[in-house]
């Protein structure tokens, strides 16, 4: 395509990524041994988000592309929070 | 633009292209090939599924054993189910009709990925293949119904693996027919084409795109996670390994609900089609009904939990599916009214398509208020382990997306084949099927309210009488449905030519020769007016 534009990342930037991805995976193993209560899940979560918006920026290019595409993004997680907010609805009331 | 392109390309059936025979079929980027290629295997599994219910019917005939075991008899039920839901419904109008019609109704020569398509037509059949391995190999078929719930889904004998194997393939050829839809809809429709001039059918196929990109993943998983408990016993859903059989069902019905609207929506986008044709009159309410598809669609992700009132769920979850559930009615409802008053005051030719159509308001109808009845905590109580849940299912997922499948297949064939069919018989067909329907699936709403659970193959004396009538109603309708089908085969060899725009109609399709030829348009339309201007 023409009008598109090509972002070229350098190797550097996907080492500091891969090895930020490896410590978060670490943290989260961790953390499975210590007990947390309510909060372990909680976390995890958190952890895992972080991941992904890692992923997806950078390896993904989501960064540098059109706005669109981000807001499609998010509106995805809005949905999925909105689904995972609901199931809560039955866990943390039975 | 001229209202038929005097066009000198030959017709998508008889081009001669790189590959003959088969191969011409089955190596073909053609979405029009492709919707066929679709076409035969659904109706082949649709054949199989509906044989498997007449003989489910048969032998509740009589209380006990009739012709088949108990075991048999859930493998059946499993069975039929897998392949109706799976290979038939949910594929139905969107893979058929939508491939067909979607990049010409908006003006486009073929799909945004052509070769996506063919490769989900591919995973489609290896999914279908899968189910049907597991009924033959291991310890035999699998036996826990369609939904595969856990916990029994994993310590059942039965061959689960292939079969849930075979829906998670099943799952991708359906994602990436959507994505494939979207994009179409998004980059390709016609200059001139704006949101608000786009027909109604894809429209719906457009919410319906969003359904299966967003809510198929989470299907897959389930069923990896079933796959994964089975073979490396990790506790997802096993109580015993620390898992929670609920937690299945929560993951179950967030795909299999908003499913329904896959099923659903491309019905009524299709209905939505033939009621402004056969009336000769702008759709009323074109923007209303628009706005309804997504809020269905939308909706539609939030009110799985109606499918487990009975399953010991929190009182908050309770009421908050129930308060859900009613909400999704409203936009449902403006789609019903907005078809009624496109009739009000409409020249109406009362041919086959519109009289599917009627069929489908009045089988939906029903199958919406008992759905209504089922969302009220209290009645559904009473009611969600029998026949009643069945019939209210099969009034929406077969009357609703049934009905409107063949009313598609009528409306669309001369197009779709370039012949007419012998409305004499298509009529015939459609009492009849009409007929064993309602004493099918209306016999088993009193059944239902009687008390006779579902899933059981033998039965207490009082349901005797109702499940005599019902299933005569399955053999009706199994008579009905076959005179359909071989009147339209029939006609593909008997039926008199078809002219470009048969029925009047103002979208697109009719605008181009029947069959159309192998890139739809000479040159791509420049729309100008809305899809229905009947003025």
């Amino acid at each position: 395509m023409e009008n598109e534009k090509n972002h070229i990342i350098p190797y550097k930037t996907f080492l500091y990524v891969l090895a930020g991805l490896i410590a978060l995976t670490l943290t989260s193993v961790t953390l499975t041994q210590i007990s947390l209560g309510a909060m372990t899940v909680t976390i995890a979560l958190i952890i895992a988000a972080v991941k992904s918006s890692f992923v997806l920026s950078i390896f993904m290019h989501l960064k540098f592309e059109n706005k669109m595409f981000s807001r499609a993004v998010i509106g995805v997680i809005l949905l999925l929070s909105a689904v995972i907010a609901i199931t809560l609805l039955d866990y943390l009331n039975r | 633009m001229s209202r038929e392109n005097n066009t000198v390309e030959p017709s998508y059936l008889d081009y001669k292209g790189k590959y003959k025979g088969i191969f011409s079929w089955i190596l073909s980027t053609d979405h029009k090939r492709i919707a066929i290629l679709y076409l035969f295997s659904l109706l082949a599994f649709f054949a199989t599924g509906a044989t498997l219910g007449l003989l489910m019917k048969l032998e509740l005939i009589a209380p006990g054993k009739t012709i088949m075991t108990a075991q048999t008899y859930n493998a059946f039920f499993t069975l039929h189910g897998i392949i109706m839901i799976f290979a038939v419904v949910i594929p139905g109008l969107p893979a058929v009709f939508g491939n067909f019609l979607l990049p010409i109704m908006i003006g486009a020569k073929d799909v945004a990925f052509p070769r996506l398509n063919l490769l989900s037509w591919y995973f489609y059949v290896a999914g279908v293949t899968l189910v049907l391995i597991s009924q033959f190999t291991g310890q035999g078929p699998p036996d826990t119904g369609w939904t595969f719930y856990a916990p029994y889904s994993f310590r059942t004998t039965g061959n689960m693996l292939p079969a849930v194997f075979g829906a998670f393939v099943l799952g991708f050829s359906s994602i990436l027919t959507g994505l494939n839809f979207l994009v179409t809809i998004h980059r390709m429709r016609a200059p001139g084409m704006t949101w608000l001039k786009m027909p109604l059918f894809p429209w719906t196929l457009y919410a319906t795109g969003w359904v299966q990109l967003l809510a198929t993943p989470i299907i897959g998983i389930t069923l990896l996670m079933i796959i994964a408990e089975r073979t490396l016993h990790i506790g997802f859903f096993d109580p015993t390994l620390g898992g929670d059989p609920l937690l299945y069902q929560h993951l179950f019905w967030t795909y299999s609900h908003p499913a329904v609207y896959i099923m659903i929506l491309p019905a009524m986008g299709a209905i939505s089609e033939i009621i402004p044709t056969f009336c000769h009159k702008t759709i009323f309410g074109y923007k209303f009904i628009v706005a309804s598809s997504i809020a269905i669609a939308f909706v539609g992700y939030f009110i799985w939990g109606h499918h487990m009132f009975t399953s010991g769920m929190s009182g908050t979850a309770l009421y908050t599916f129930s308060l859900l559930t009613f909400l999704v009615a409203i936009p449902s409802a403006i789609k019903v009214f907005n078809w009624i008053a496109t009739m009000y005051k409409g020249s109406i030719d009362l041919q086959t398509p519109f009289y599917w159509a009627l069929g489908f308001l009045f089988v939906f109808m029903i199958g919406g208020f008992t759905g209504l009845i089922l969302g009220s905590l209290a009645t559904d109580i009473h009611l969600h382990n029998t026949h009643f849940v069945v019939s209210h299912f099969h009034f929406i997922v077969f009357g609703g997306t049934g009905f409107a499948f063949f009313g598609a297949m009528h409306y669309w064939y001369p197009k779709i084949t370039g012949k007419m069919y012998d409305t004499r018989w298509a009529n015939t067909g459609l009492i009849i099927f009409f007929a064993g329907f309602i004493t099918l699936y209306g016999e088993m709403i009193f059944l239902g309210m009687k008390g006779m659970p579902r899933r059981y193959y033998d039965y207490d004396e009082v349901f005797h009488t109702g499940n005599i009538f019902s299933s005569l109603g399955a053999i009706v309708m199994y008579f009905g449905l076959a005179v359909i089908i071989i009147n339209l085969i029939a006609s593909l060899r008997n039926g008199a030519k078809a002219p470009s725009d048969p029925w009047g109609g103002k979208t697109l399709e009719w605008t181009i020769p029947s069959p159309p030829p192998v890139e739809n348009f000479d040159e791509i339309p420049v729309i100008t007016k809305g899809p229905y201007n009947y003025k």
